[in-house]
């Protein structure tokens, strides 16, 4: 398919990659490597090991972690449900699951924020039914909370992808060879779809870890994830180079996930795109 | 005459409101090579579909040696199926794909080995065990969904247009394959196919179908020799169908001309077909012709010359070694043993109609 147009066509996308995403990469990677003075140092990317940076990248690691087997376990039967669905039932359904996404995601987050607060929604209605009230806010569970809701679809359709390219002939074969339903899933179906899986938990994983916002608006400001420290690196210390430091070492661990991801799905099947 | 071990009886099945199968019935003695052969959405699919579980009829039984298996899943029938596009498991090596029914049934670890080279063996692979699917050609993949199928020792094979996405070449090599495998196998085939020649190759039994209903059921020398109605003489290789009137036994009537043939029991002034293969049309001089006619077209098709010839106003198909130039005038005639009658179909419908044996 190359040829001499298809240079021309991609053009308008190299000149934005060039300014938004190549420039700034490097931006960040050269205020990561020298101090104030613009003298080089490998201090701001050792800042990692401090003890407080430590902690935070650790509950960033388990809340993503955790949200993002929350997510798998969420996922995995919705996306089988969502693939056995006839076409018609299918656009009316997936429209009811990507409804919420087509909202602003600050929104959605806001919106959690006002039903989980002390005297928010969901209190009121307990209250009003004499139940004891939900106290979730500004807790590790409402960040998970928040983490699953705004990046459950992203698990959702790799592993809907995986199913529907799923030959169904190849599940009438291990049935034909004598699998019940339960064998069948888990020697046949599940380890074909585990490359859309491993994006699917990729996709959620990464930007769980290096969220700022979910914690902010969910947290309130007590529980510090790896983003909220080199938010405040950036808009209260001023500290760009520490900043840049530590998001280069994030940039590290999805480098990481990314290379393992693609490990797992070689052919690139699972892919959303 | 070995028992009936599959006996599909008044199968209805309907997807909305399409009608598959209506009130099929048939039966599979053991150690039958059986055809079902038909064009696309003839239903022949969705038969050999319902034998492997995969489907449920609306109405009607299957039998299977005696024992009702209508509503058994797939998992519990004694028989195994060969898919059209293979439907091996890429995650998995050629041994783990052969061994996979056998592990199910917890056999030995010994047995299961033994199984896998006898079944690589059988079907011209050995030391194929640990490559993986992907890095097989397609007659290859086909051969290993064989294999993994008969390792089970299943009392009837299923397959499903097995070398629909082969290539001619390998396709023919395979047919001559598959009649070894059922002979050393000692198992029933029953094989789905849209390729008459493929049907006629390797079966005992064709079942001709046509938009769900049963053809004809018989030999390939009886299907070709002696179609049953127009649909199956069209059906199974080329064919002059022509408009005829039986006068009486042994005397029709087409293309204003009187033919002598050797068929009776029709009734007197009755319409009929009547079907002429190819191969028995005689081209002569025009004198010693039964009708005469002037030749249209000539292919050269290698083995013989394929002519059309317009005569008493039909286009005569004709297969002949010798070639006769386009333009020449030419007599027909057909030996009477050659013309085949058939009733003529009461109604759209009734061509369709289930054929009494």
């Amino acid at each position: 398919m190359k040829n001499k147009h298809s240079k021309w066509l991609a053009m308008p996308f190299t000149v934005w990659a060039t300014i938004f995403i190549i420039i700034p990469l490097f931006m960040i990677l050269y205020y990561g490597f020298v101090n104030g003075e613009g003298t080089f140092t490998w201090e701001n990317i050792l800042a990692i090991g401090e003890p407080e940076h430590l902690k935070a990248l650790g509950i960033s690691i388990v809340l993503s972690l955790i949200a993002t087997v929350i997510c798998l376990v969420l996922a995995y039967p919705l996306a089988m449900i969502l693939s056995r669905l006839g076409i018609n039932q299918n656009s009316f359904i997936v429209l009811i699951f990507i409804l919420p996404m087509w909202m602003n995601f600050l929104l959605r987050t806001l919106a959690w924020q006002t039903l989980l607060e002390k005297t928010g929604v969901i209190n009121s209605i307990l209250s009003f039914l004499h139940l004891p009230a939900l106290n979730i806010i500004n807790t590790p569970y409402a960040i998970v909370l928040g983490m699953v809701y705004n990046f459950l679809p992203f698990m959702v359709l790799p592993i809907y992808n995986a199913i529907i390219k799923l030959d169904k002939d190849v599940i009438n074969a291990a049935r034909d060879l004598g699998a019940n339903g339960a064998q069948t899933f888990t020697k046949v179906i599940f380890p074909l779809t585990l490359p859309g899986v491993i994006s699917g938990i990729t996709m959620v994983f990464i930007p769980a870890l290096t969220t700022f916002v979910i914690s902010n608006l969910l947290g309130g400001g007590k529980i510090l994830l790896i983003g909220n420290v080199i938010e405040q690196e950036f808009t209260q210390a001023s500290n760009w180079n520490l900043g840049s430091g530590l998001s280069t070492v994030m940039m590290l661990f999805i480098v990481i996930s990314m290379i393992l991801s693609s490990i797992f799905d070689k052919d690139g099947e699972g892919g959303m795109f | 005459m070995p028992n009936k071990l599959i006996d599909l009886v008044n199968i209805t099945k309907s997807y909305g409101d399409h009608v598959v199968l209506d009130d099929l019935n048939l039966y599979i003695r053991e150690n039958e090579f059986l055809t079902l052969l038909g064009p696309s959405g003839c239903g022949k699919t969705t038969t050999l579909r319902l034998i492997g579980g995969f489907e449920q009829p609306d109405v009607g039984q299957i039998m299977l040696d005696g024992k009702d298996i209508t509503n058994l899943p797939p998992n519990k029938r004694q028989l195994n199926t060969v898919f059209q596009k293979y439907a091996l498991f890429t995650h998995m090596t050629i041994a783990e794909n052969i061994a996979f029914g056998l592990k199910l049934k917890d056999k030995s670890k010994a047995y299961i080995d033994d199984k896998i080279k006898y079944a690589l063996k059988l079907v011209n692979l050995d030391g194929y065990e640990n490559r993986k699917p992907d890095s097989l050609s397609g007659g290859q993949q086909q051969r290993i969904a064989i294999a993994r199928a008969i390792v089970n020792e299943p009392k009837i094979l299923l397959l499903d247009e097995p070398l629909g996405a082969l290539d001619l070449k390998l396709r023919q090599d395979m047919q001559y394959e598959l009649i070894r495998l059922k002979n050393e196998l000692g198992i029933t085939f029953i094989y789905v196919t849209h390729d008459q020649e493929e049907a006629l190759t390797m079966s005992d039994t064709i079942v001709v179908m046509n938009q769900g209903y049963i053809q004809q059921i018989g030999t390939p020398e009886d299907i070709y020799n002696e179609p049953e109605n127009a649909f199956v003489a069209d059906f199974i290789g080329e064919s002059n169908i022509i408009d005829a009137v039986m006068l009486e036994d042994r005397l029709v009537s087409f293309l204003d001309t009187k033919w002598q043939c050797v068929d009776e029991g029709f009734g007197n002034n009755t319409p009929v077909d009547v079907v002429i293969r190819p191969e028995d049309v005689v081209l002569c001089k025009p004198e010693e012709g039964t009708i005469t006619g002037e030749v249209t077209h000539v292919i050269f098709k290698g083995v013989h010359y394929e002519m059309e010839v317009m005569a008493g106003g039909y286009e005569w198909l004709v297969h002949s070694t010798v070639m006769h130039p386009v333009g020449e005038k030419v007599g027909i005639s057909v030996d009477p043993f050659n013309i085949q009658i058939m009733h003529k179909p009461e109604s759209e419908d009734e061509e369709v109609a289930y054929i009494e044996e």
